[in-house]
């Protein structure tokens, strides 16, 4: 079992630190429906945690509670260690908890590298006067933000499309500008909807790849999302897997690949 | 020259300002549009309700003075001061920013979500309400704005063509002036749109509500942003519109001049609004000269706009310079 205040090592040596996020017996209700039923788990610092699930389990849903689109109606939210009160997504990213989308939200109409710099919006302190006037301050925060959103997009190796308008890149490289765009805002985590959805398999190596490099460089937190089997337990530290709403296991991939719950899940089992 | 030509060139600059106060209007629509997908019709009605404002708090008029005298019984109309113009100006557009917070805040606040259509009755209801408003507070006689802008032929302009063609222009000063503001305010709103940290998270809210949430933009500041800048574009073309025939009632309805330049030049864009203004002002002038006057009878200016609009609509309808709208199946 886990120790609860320190950590772990994990099995490629990596240190995991203290819990970033902690969700306490969430629950959330449309109307009558229970989308997610009294699920606990946390999330450390340093680790690459997924949330699985066949469809309509409730992963998405989770996401959208982590990241302020969906306040709970029961359970406990803590970041950071206390207790985050329900808040608008906006004040959430503000707090460093950036994300991507399933279905890609980008800017359509801006470029690549103005789409990387809305990511750096949280980290511009100026106000608007300040900015209006173009003042000195404003002027170095831009130059500074600047850099920071250059070195990721060379991290990411999209400095070829930097120009470009977002809406003629194809859906492989839209991903990746997506995940640009919240890196760029040095989040304490890094949440992900399904960041392999409808790629093609080197599109999905490329991507692990990043994601690994990502976590690996920055020491970035990421909780994602996946559908593929594989590639969660190639890349995660440790999975929740979700089913109808609620938690049927979570552990090392190693540990939930062996656990019977989730295999019923996934494979089908007679109901009596 | 012939005198014919020289006449025409002095039409179609005449035309050119003529649209620049079109684009002013039209500029107002596109910015609320663009952030908020909330076509205001109320746009006009803020015009008008900036420049009485404008007016009142130049001359200290006393706000709701009919309404106070009407309910105790005094009669009280003026403070009995007057307050110079750049002062003035600065105090209303504090009074616009004001009211942008109050049309988000108890309006737009509890419609985020709905269609387009009920947006669009809410500001049909908000352009009444503001009429009615303004009326109350500043009275609803005919004024005479004048904040010192210069008016009346520009006679170096006169006398430099008559040296040249033997036919002097008549270019009034006002005119000159309108399009020099104008222009100053667009290269303003593009500039702050692109390179400022509340540009970029304007254009992030134009762009994608969902995305902007996620990057940490709050849509109610931005609106409220949006709403301030359309009222200062509202204020800027009260100034000139109530400059060049006075302010009254009238005024609220060259919101529907922008109509046609808005079809012309696409909702979504900025420098649309401002070609499209000039084509029309233009185009207006032009077609009264040449065809209207000598074969139709006259009056062509009237209904030249909107027959033109009509045209883009059947053959392009996104505008000039619009997002091409493709729907995939």
């Amino acid at each position: 079992m886990l120790d609860q205040s320190q950590g772990y090592t994990t099995e490629d040596g990596r240190k995991i630190g203290g819990v970033v996020m902690e969700m306490r017996n969430i629950t959330l209700r449309f109307g009558g429906v229970e989308a997610i039923k009294d699920i606990s788990f946390d999330i450390r610092e340093g680790e690459i945690r997924a949330i699985i699930g066949p469809n309509g389990a409730g992963k998405s849903s989770m996401l959208n509670v982590i990241s302020g689109f969906y306040i709970p109606q029961e359970g406990e939210v803590l970041y950071k260690g206390s207790p985050r009160p329900p808040m608008k997504p906006y004040q959430v990213a503000q707090q460093g908890i950036a994300r991507t989308f399933q279905n890609i939200a980008l800017f359509e109409g801006m470029s690549v590298l103005d789409n990387v710099m809305t990511g750096r919006l949280t980290h511009m302190k100026t106000g608007l006067w300040q900015q209006a006037l173009w003042k000195g301050a404003a002027e170095t925060e831009e130059t500074a933000n600047r850099e920071v959103a250059e070195k990721i997009i060379d991290f990411l190796e999209i400095q070829a499309i930097r120009k470009t308008p977002v809406a003629r890149l194809p859906y492989g490289l839209k991903k990746r500008v997506e995940l640009a765009r919240a890196l760029a805002a040095e989040p304490s985590l890094l949440l992900l909807d399904e960041p392999m959805a409808g790629m093609n398999v080197e599109e999905k190596e490329d991507m692990s790849r990043f994601i690994l490099d990502v976590n690996d460089e920055f020491g970035t937190t990421i909780a994602l999302i996946e559908h593929d089997m594989g590639v969660v337990m190639d890349l995660s530290d440790r999975v929740v897997v979700m089913d109808y709403g609620k938690k049927i296991g979570d552990g090392t991939p190693a540990e939930v690949r062996g656990n019977q719950a989730v295999i019923d899940a996934y494979l089908g089992v007679a109901h009596d | 020259m012939p005198e014919q030509l020289a006449f025409t060139i002095e039409v179609f600059l005449n035309g050119l300002m003529a649209g620049v106060l079109y684009a002013l209007v039209a500029l107002g629509f596109v910015l609320i549009y663009k952030a908020s997908g909330i076509f205001n019709f109320a746009q006009g009605v803020m015009a008008l309700f900036a420049a009485m404002t404008l007016y009142g708090i130049m001359n200290g008029q006393v706000p709701f003075a009919h309404l106070i005298n009407a309910i105790f019984g005094t009669d009280i109309h003026y403070f009995g001061w007057s307050i110079p113009a750049f002062l003035s100006i600065i105090l209303t557009i504090g009074v616009m920013i004001l009211l942008a917070w109050m049309v988000q805040r108890y309006i737009f606040r509890y419609l985020v979500g709905q269609e387009p259509i009920i947006l669009f009755m809410a500001t049909i209801g908000l352009a009444y309400f503001l009429e009615g408003v303004g009326d109350l507070m500043w009275g609803s006689d005919i004024k005479t704005l004048d904040v010192g802008l210069p008016q009346g032929i520009n006679v170096a302009i006169d006398e430099a063509t008559f040296g040249w063609f033997g036919y002097g222009f008549f270019i009034d000063n006002l005119d000159i002036v309108a399009s020099v503001v104008a222009a100053l305010l667009v290269i303003g709103l593009v500039m702050f749109a692109q390179y400022t940290k509340q540009g970029r998270a304007m254009r992030a809210v134009a762009d994608d509500h969902q995305a902007a949430l996620s990057v940490g933009v709050s849509l109610n500041f931005i609106w409220i942003l949006v709403w301030s800048l359309a009222g200062f574009v509202a204020l800027v073309a009260g100034i000139m519109w109530g400059a060049k025939s006075g302010v009254q009632f009238s005024l609220s309805l060259i919101a529907l001049k922008a109509l046609p330049v808005l079809m012309l030049g696409g909702f979504t864009s900025i420098p649309g609004a401002i070609v499209g203004g000039l084509i029309i002002g233009v185009g207006e002038k032009l077609f009264e000269f040449l065809i209207g006057a000598p074969y139709l009878g006259g009056a062509t200016e009237n209904w030249f706009a909107y027959m033109l609009a009509l045209v883009f609509l059947v053959f392009r309808p996104q505008g000039l310079f619009g997002e091409k709208i493709i729907e995939r199946v």
